[in-house]
């Protein structure tokens, strides 16, 4: 009797296929929780796709956000009034900070800022390739804020919905800050158009080098995006490249007359079949010879950071060298 | 805001003496600085902004993303107090046109030997430890003067310092947590920051240096002397470099001369950057 109650205990399921189980009970949890729409937390179970996807697309953003700061920071000591500094400065700070959320958020799945820091440095991660472009005059500083923080805005909004919750709720505090930016972009722009003949031309110059730059920061268009589809099953991106950049488009062609400019695009109108606006040719040979580095200033801005962050080395190993021995010294002073 | 809520003591949180609320005081006959206080006023503002212009160039330079943010926190802090004390100097200053002149009057279209800074704040921002060193010195510094200030008799001053001061004690803490951690890191970092003192601490002297102007002041009760704040500036930096196991430099004082306008070659170089697109478009507004 004892012998046969003893062979029919199942057997311990292996290692295996405890993982199996897992894998098979986590599936159906994340099913669940993109059906409803919901938010996927760090310590739940993901698709391995999903997390290499988001680690992406985060630790881009990310990038961005930090090379980001370059250009602008190239007109900090030349601002020419001091409250422009002042908001200047405030905002290329702002942008070090969404790094730092975004950084934060990333390492949430599993990579440290360091090894994310040495991809970039390394030339092996990619960050939005506007910023590859140069800021030549002052009014860049108001058309990156009304034209670049405006695109990223009608990017980003939707992403405070991203299915993965510190991701979302980055992009919360991160577009709150980014709706200032474009305001103070705008502001620029407007004192500028309505200033000296001089400075208005500087004004006109800038938006027109930056229009089509920033319609391409949307991406390819749709049946060119192998990525969004599964981006949207995922409920990470809601809307389509070319979904986004036509509303972008709309919302500039109706700004752009307040600031008594114009946008460089003859062929922009309203489709009345389609509900949506329309923009002339944009030149995607450019955007992939910028994307695979052949931009203005790709070599230029990542030499920048690789430069700040090798002179920053020691500062570094300085703070981590002391931080270790006042631990060893707290760890002392217990025992003692 | 309406000009009757005007005030120089709206220094409530959220509530900050801003420098619109001063142009507006300087506008509507409110704060009227005499010749001295402006004079005096200048001074303090030159130094604030030469420091924000040096460290307005960190932000995308500095050795962790926490220290972009850091140093320009603390420029943006400095560039406050300067536009604050600038604009107040202005009162008392016209242009050709019979109105006074602006923070920006000021900053942009001035020339060198105009500005009233000591020659410790152009001083190149150099590595991280020569920028810290700069930092330390100039936070104990300024810490000391605007706590005094606050209780000065020109109620504009004592609003821009009981602001300034609540900033500036940030600004101490962050440079005496960096003396401490380069000088205990690695031998690198402590033979860099022994170094950068050494750079730094001629430009010393210069801060607590009395003359007739401050002198006139404080037999008021306007301006605090600077020789005055000497002791506690030594004991307090002193107990820092003793924690940090660092002695205060022997070096010889440099000479100075930045309150009549004899500048280091430095500044020349900071003008030239900060005033080129304003000056290239005089009259133009931003």
């Amino acid at each position: 009797m004892a012998a046969q109650n003893l062979q029919s205990v199942p057997a311990e399921p292996t290692a295996e296929q405890r993982q199996e189980q897992a894998d098979r009970e986590g599936q159906a949890y994340f099913d669940r929780i993109m059906a409803e729409d919901s938010r996927i937390e760090p310590k739940d179970w993901m698709p391995a796709a999903y997390r290499k996807t988001l680690l992406r697309q985060i630790s881009q953003h990310a990038h961005s956000e930090i090379i980001g700061m370059q250009p602008e920071a190239n007109w900090i000591t030349r601002a020419p009034s001091l409250k422009r500094k002042a908001i200047l400065m405030a905002k290329v700070q702002d942008e070090a900070g969404h790094g730092l959320y975004l950084y934060s958020a990333a390492e949430t799945l599993g990579h440290t800022r360091d090894e994310m820091m040495d991809a970039l440095i390394a030339g092996k991660a990619r960050y939005s390739s506007i910023f590859n472009y140069p800021a030549l005059t002052w009014a860049d500083m108001g058309a990156i804020g009304w034209l670049v923080d405006g695109a990223a805005i009608c990017n980003q909004v939707p992403l405070c919905r991203a299915s993965y919750g510190p991701y979302g709720r980055a992009m919360v505090r991160i577009c709150k800050e980014e709706s200032f930016h474009q305001r103070q972009g705008f502001e620029i722009l407007l004192e500028l158009s309505n200033g000296t003949p001089e400075q208005k031309q500087m004004a006109q110059d800038a938006v027109n080098r930056w229009y089509a730059p920033s319609l391409m920061m949307f991406g390819p268009p749709d049946d060119d995006s192998p990525n969004s589809k599964q981006s949207m099953a995922w409920n990470i991106k809601r809307f389509s490249n070319d979904e986004l950049r036509s509303r972008f488009v709309g919302m500039m062609v109706e700004q752009v007359k307040v600031l008594g400019l114009t946008l460089p695009d003859s062929q922009i109108r309203y489709n009345e079949d389609t509900k949506k606006w329309e923009h002339g040719p944009l030149d995607w040979n450019e955007f992939q010879e910028v994307l695979a580095g052949r931009g203005p200033c790709n070599a230029q801005r990542l030499e920048r950071r690789r430069e700040a962050h090798d002179d920053g080395a020691w500062v570094r190993e300085a703070a981590a060298a002391y931080a270790a021995k006042q631990s060893a010294r707290m760890q002392k002073e217990n025992a003692a | 805001m309406s000009e009757a809520n005007a005030s120089a003591t709206r220094i409530t949180p959220g509530n900050a003496l801003r420098p619109e609320d001063i142009a507006l005081e300087v506008r509507t006959g409110l704060a009227k600085p005499s010749e001295d206080i402006a004079e005096y006023a200048l001074r303090l503002g030159d130094d604030a902004l030469i420091l924000a212009q040096r460290l307005g160039h960190w932000i995308s330079r500095a050795p962790e993303l926490e220290e972009d943010i850091a140093l320009g926190n603390i420029a943006l802090d400095q560039l406050g107090h300067a536009r604050s004390f600038l604009t107040y100097a202005g009162g008392a200053m016209s242009n050709e046109d019979g109105t006074a002149k602006t923070e920006d009057d000021l900053a942009y279209f001035r020339r060198e030997h105009e500005f009233r800074s000591v020659q410790l704040f152009e001083q190149p921002n150099g590595d991280f430890a020569v920028t810290i060193a700069r930092q330390f010195i100039v936070s104990y510094y300024q810490f000391e003067l605007y706590r005094r200030l606050t209780e000065s008799t020109d109620p504009t001053l004592a609003a821009i310092a009981a602001k300034a001061v609540k900033e500036v004690d940030y600004h101490r803490d962050h440079s005496a947590q960096w003396v401490l951690r380069l000088a205990g890191g690695t031998e690198e970092s402590r033979t860099r920051m022994i170094h950068a003192l050494r750079l730094m601490w001629p430009y010393v002297e210069e801060l607590f240096r009395d003359d007739d102007l401050v002198m006139r002041l404080a037999e008021a009760g306007a301006a605090v002397v600077p020789s005055s704040l000497r002791g506690d500036f030594d004991r307090l930096t002193g107990e820092v470099l003793r924690e940090a196991e660092l002695e205060v430099p022997d070096v010889p004082p440099a000479p100075g001369g930045g309150r009549q306008g004899r500048h280091s070659e430095h500044l020349g170089y900071i003008l030239a950057e900060m005033q080129v697109l304003a000056r290239e478009h005089p009259g133009a507004t931003w």
